[in-house]
């Protein structure tokens, strides 16, 4: 349950960001929840219910965008979604892959009150 | 009639307002951020890191469930790298400093942060204790948390990351928390003097480890019989040397 951790790191972004633009108001925030982030959706949903009272976002919107676990083959090449945790081609069974989506955990964007 | 003569009467009333400015026109804005959430931790980390590198200091954090023999294994290790290398230990606990009493025993400087209930360790964490930490060590170790999922997110500002699974806690534990295994680059697989009571089919785990991380080095210890600890610190000295040489 590290996910408090996490929204309070997001609180000082959005907080940073909001001042910037010289918003008092935060209406709705984005996020991408990488499926091998770490990170349980659900919880960060409660996790940021609790931590918005008395902030400049106590009425915002939170929307998570789930990212799936996306790898490439660097033998043959070929892009594909795993939707378990076993890290082989499924094309060609190769081990050696690179990973290009699935550790995100990003505040993508926010909609400010001006 | 005289709900459309209300109507009538806002709407003056508004626009009366909206030309004195009293009302003023809520304007939207969407902007774009795409910041990484665990960004600051990250940062710290890679500072911390670059430190200990200068220093010559590899830094190893542990972590795994509670109960799987992290300071067991500690005090082992201490033992093989005395007395030509000098070795300290952080130690992460929601609560007592137990464990760096243990660690001081064997004449190790060692450093409890106590949590407080938090169930991870972060950087700023590490980043605190940094003045305490002497110039003249060759390892560093830290000891996490006792959890098998959150401490996987944060980096510590480590040079290897090894996660420890212990022989009673089942070989499925791999592919139930893939975190901590996808991001290891060590599985050290402890107690294994209860082989031979315990159903636990070590080719298995370290099958379903390395497809879930085919980058990872096993080993197989017990700190209990001292089986394996040898082979687990020469693979940290030699890891010190590539990377001393790597940095010179």
């Amino acid at each position: 349950m590290h996910e408090l951790s996490i929204v309070a790191s997001l609180f000082e972004i959005m907080e940073e960001k909001a001042q910037e633009k010289g918003s008092k108001t935060i209406i709705s925030v984005k996020l991408q929840v990488g499926k091998l982030s770490g990170v349980v959706p659900e919880f960060l949903i409660t996790a940021f219910d609790m931590y918005k009272k008395g902030t400049i976002a106590k009425n915002a919107t939170l929307e998570i965008e789930d990212i799936p676990l996306t790898i490439q083959c660097k033998t043959c090449g070929k892009t594909m979604v795993l939707d378990d945790f076993v890290f082989i081609c499924l094309e060609c069974g190769s081990q050696d892959l690179k990973t290009v989506t699935g550790t995100e955990l990003l505040l993508e964007k926010m909609e400010l009150e001006l | 009639m005289q709900m459309k003569l209300k109507i009538i009467a806002d709407e003056a009333k508004n626009m009366y307002n909206l030309r004195l400015g009293f009302i003023k026109i809520m304007k939207k804005k969407e902007i774009l951020v795409l910041e990484d959430l665990l960004g600051s931790n990250k940062k710290i980390a890679s500072e911390i890191r670059k430190e200990l590198t200068q220093k010559g200091i590899l830094t190893i954090n542990f972590m795994s469930s509670p109960g799987a023999g992290k300071t067991t294994l500690l005090e082992r290790i201490a033992e093989h790298m005395r007395p030509q290398y000098h070795m300290a230990v952080i130690e992460g606990d929601i609560e007592t400093e137990r464990d760096a009493e243990r660690i001081r025993a064997k004449g190790i400087p060692a450093w409890q942060i106590v949590t407080g209930g938090a169930c991870h360790l972060e950087a700023k964490m590490i980043g605190k204790l940094f003045p305490k930490i002497p110039p003249d060590l060759d390892f560093l170790f830290i000891e996490n948390v006792g959890n098998l999922v959150c401490p996987a997110s944060y980096d510590l500002g480590e040079n290897i990351r090894c996660v420890l699974l212990s022989v009673p806690e089942g070989d499925d534990k791999p592919k139930k928390y893939p975190k901590a295994f996808t991001t290891s680059d060590c599985l050290i697989l402890t107690k294994s003097d209860l082989l031979s009571v315990v159903p636990f089919d070590s080719e298995r785990a370290q099958k379903e480890a390395l497809e879930i991380n085919p980058k990872l080095t096993v080993f197989m210890t017990s700190s209990l019989k001292d089986l394996g600890i040898k082979e687990l610190v020469r693979f940290f000295i030699t890891s010190r040397q590539l990377f001393l040489d790597k940095n010179a």
